[in-house]
């Protein structure tokens, strides 16, 4: 088995993960309670990577990433080096092709939350900020746990992606799912379907553990 | 941008108590220790609101309001479903924004339109008790009530969040969750959440409609109590009659977004300003009463000079008025004695006639102003004219009795 690519994998979607949470959930406030005009163009935009192809996704970003793009030449400039084929390049790469499955749920439980709630929180002296985490976060934890659950999910298994902007790089870019298809064309069937087993395995107990949290929840 | 920033810097001067002759005197500190603590306990200010808000599709609501009371009042915002009642007082709390005009309280400025200013509702520091009481459902009954007094050192805020469980009936209830307790005392609840944080004024919103016809009677009474217990001034929406009754001190009639009437309850009930609002207050004859005493049921009450009989419910007490429908009260010629059922017989002179559809409306004066609904044909029959004198009869279950409060031990603070 490759413990570098399963450790690779889980610290892409570790970081991922906590990436989504911290610009996800305010973000996904932003779009649940905004009365913005222009509002469905977002929501277009951010549920796009759940039905684009992902070479398309990763073609594009390769390109954006290139040093032929003005992106790619300022962050050669400060990092030295160019960002295709690295692991920060996976990591920009999984947070934007696994950021609708963190949304979707996220925007889904903050529409859910009755306004009173936050109005009762407001006429009792606390902020929008405050309220959010005090009201808000705790009454549509289900919610915000379903779309990390997910997304963590979603990025340890993701291939086509993966192989567009990071390539192949043992230690750096190669993950499971990478690495599964390189023992598969190295004929290589018994460590595939171990590597293979671990990620089944891991994916059923995550979201067996979401739907367990979330009824229980509901019965809170 | 500038100009938003020049109305908040002047909303902000504002809000702060003015003690202008306070650098003059020796006794600098004292008498600025003293206007704060006056700030405390009076607690009221005038409330005077004149705004406009429309919804995309709603009628225009027009609301027009001054209300400046020294001790503890209680403004009822009543109409029918539709009339606006419950965006007024969403505007006063800061949850809506109206369209035009000004909102003030004491010397703040809370909202005007020109200035462009509005007072969000966390700095208003009011309370405000929805409909359906909005307790927070993560959060134990203890916690609900402590929730706005997170700045507040934990020892003080748990001897507050102790003391108006106390004070409303809440012990024991602490660790329990909103929906393992009843409605009234989800109430309770709520209205302790709202008080705890020593607000200036309470926003109530139809506050007994999310309970079942035994519970509210029973809370309908606790909570004119604990208004009282309080000190609390504010204002309470409802279409309710015998919530207007039983809990307010004013009234304002709303209709089609339109203040129609404000005045006294009683006053507003028994002498309508026009006919769209005696057809809102419904009752025709709203008279306070003193309860004499009460034996089987029947209570001897007196109005004025008169003494009539009334059923008495289990919870009437000293103080209550007595509501009669135009339609109960049946005219007889002086003169007849038939023996009848009816408890009670007054005399009084008729001192006005009107048509109304095909009946005519009789107002009497019997000590006090009663008024009777009675057709045309009868009117014909008897030869009714102003300034006739009539024997009006009163069932006693006619006589309606709404309790205001319980008799109480008066407030010491009040004194």
């Amino acid at each position: 088995m490759d413990f570098e690519a399963i450790w690779l994998s889980v610290r892409l979607a570790s970081l991922t993960t906590l990436i989504l949470l911290t610009f996800g959930l305010p973000f996904a406030y932003w779009l649940a309670v905004s009365k913005w005009r222009f509002k469905f163009l977002l929501e277009a935009i951010v549920s796009l990577p759940m039905i684009l192809p992902p070479t398309v996704l990763g073609f594009y970003l390769l390109v954006a990433m290139g040093p032929q793009s003005p992106f790619g030449q300022v962050y050669a400039a400060v990092a030295g080096r160019f960002l295709p084929f690295s692991f920060q390049a996976l990591l920009i790469a999984s947070v934007l092709y696994s950021a609708p499955f963190a949304l979707r749920p996220f925007i889904a439980a903050f529409a859910g939350i009755e306004r009173r709630f936050v109005e009762a929180s407001w006429c009792l002296g606390e902020s929008r900020i405050v309220t959010f985490f005090r009201v808000v976060c705790p009454l549509s934890w289900p919610g915000i746990l379903a779309g990390l659950v997910l997304a963590f999910a979603h990025t340890l298994g993701e291939f086509g992606v993966v192989l567009m902007v990071g390539g192949n790089v043992p230690g750096a870019t190669r993950t499971v799912s990478i690495a599964i298809y390189d023992e598969v064309q190295a004929l290589n069937y018994k460590q595939a379907g171990l590597t293979s087993l671990v990620l089944l395995g891991s994916s059923f107990l995550a979201l067996s553990v979401t739907y367990l949290l979330q009824r229980k929840g509901g019965i809170l | 941008m500038i100009m938003r920033l020049g109305a908040k810097f002047e909303n902000y001067f504002l809000a702060r108590p003015l003690t202008p002759a306070a650098g003059h005197r020796v006794d600098d500190s004292v008498s600025d220790e003293r206007s704060a603590e006056d700030d405390q306990d009076t607690r009221t200010a005038e409330l005077v609101a004149d705004f406009e808000k429309q919804f995309p599709g709603g009628p225009l609501i027009r609301f027009r309001l001054r209300r400046s009371e020294d001790a503890f009042s209680l403004t009822v915002l009543f109409g029918p479903s539709g009339s606006g009642k419950t965006t007024a007082l969403r505007c006063l709390a800061g949850l809506e924004r109206p369209d035009r005009g000004y909102i003030r309280f004491g010397n703040e400025i809370w909202f005007d339109s020109e200035q462009r200013i509005f007072v969000p509702p966390q700095q208003r520091r009011i309370g405000y008790l929805f409909q359906d009481y909005t307790l927070f459902p993560h959060l134990t009954v203890a916690r609900n009530i402590g929730y706005g007094l997170r700045t507040i050192d934990r020892a003080e805020r748990l001897h507050r969040i102790a003391d108006i469980m106390q004070l409303l009936g809440l012990s024991g209830l602490a660790n329990r969750y909103p929906d393992q307790i009843s409605g009234g005392q989800q109430q309770r609840v709520a209205l302790a959440r709202a008080v705890v944080c020593r607000p200036r004024m309470l926003l109530l919103d139809e506050p007994l409609s999310a309970l079942d016809v035994p519970t509210r009677v029973q809370v309908r009474r606790q909570l004119r109590r604990s208004l009282e217990k309080l000190r609390m001034p504010g204002f309470l929406v409802t279409h309710d009659r015998v919530d207007a009754l039983a809990l307010g001190d004013h009234m304002v009639i709303l209709e089609d977004g339109r203040v129609c009437q404000s005045g006294p309850v009683q006053e507003v009930f028994s002498r309508p300003a026009d006919l769209s609002v005696a057809r809102i207050v419904g009752i025709d004859t709203v008279e306070r009463a003193k309860i004499l005493h009460v034996s089987d049921g029947l209570a001897t009450i007196q109005i004025g000079s008169a003494k009539l009989f009334a059923l008495a419910s289990d919870d009437v007490n000293e103080d209550a008025y007595v509501c009669i429908h135009a339609e109960d009260v049946v005219l007889e010629q002086i003169g007849s004695t038939p023996r009848s059922s009816a408890r009670n017989r007054l005399i009084g002179r008729i001192r006005s006639l009107d048509r109304e559809g095909p009946m005519m409306r009789v107002l009497l004066d019997c000590g006090f102003p009663l008024r009777a609904l009675v057709t045309k044909q009868a009117y014909e029959e008897m030869q009714l004219h102003e300034g006739d004198e009539v024997v009006a009869v009163l069932k006693a279950g006619a006589l309606h009795l709404v309790s205001r409060g319980e008799f109480e031990i008066p407030d010491p603070r009040a004194a």
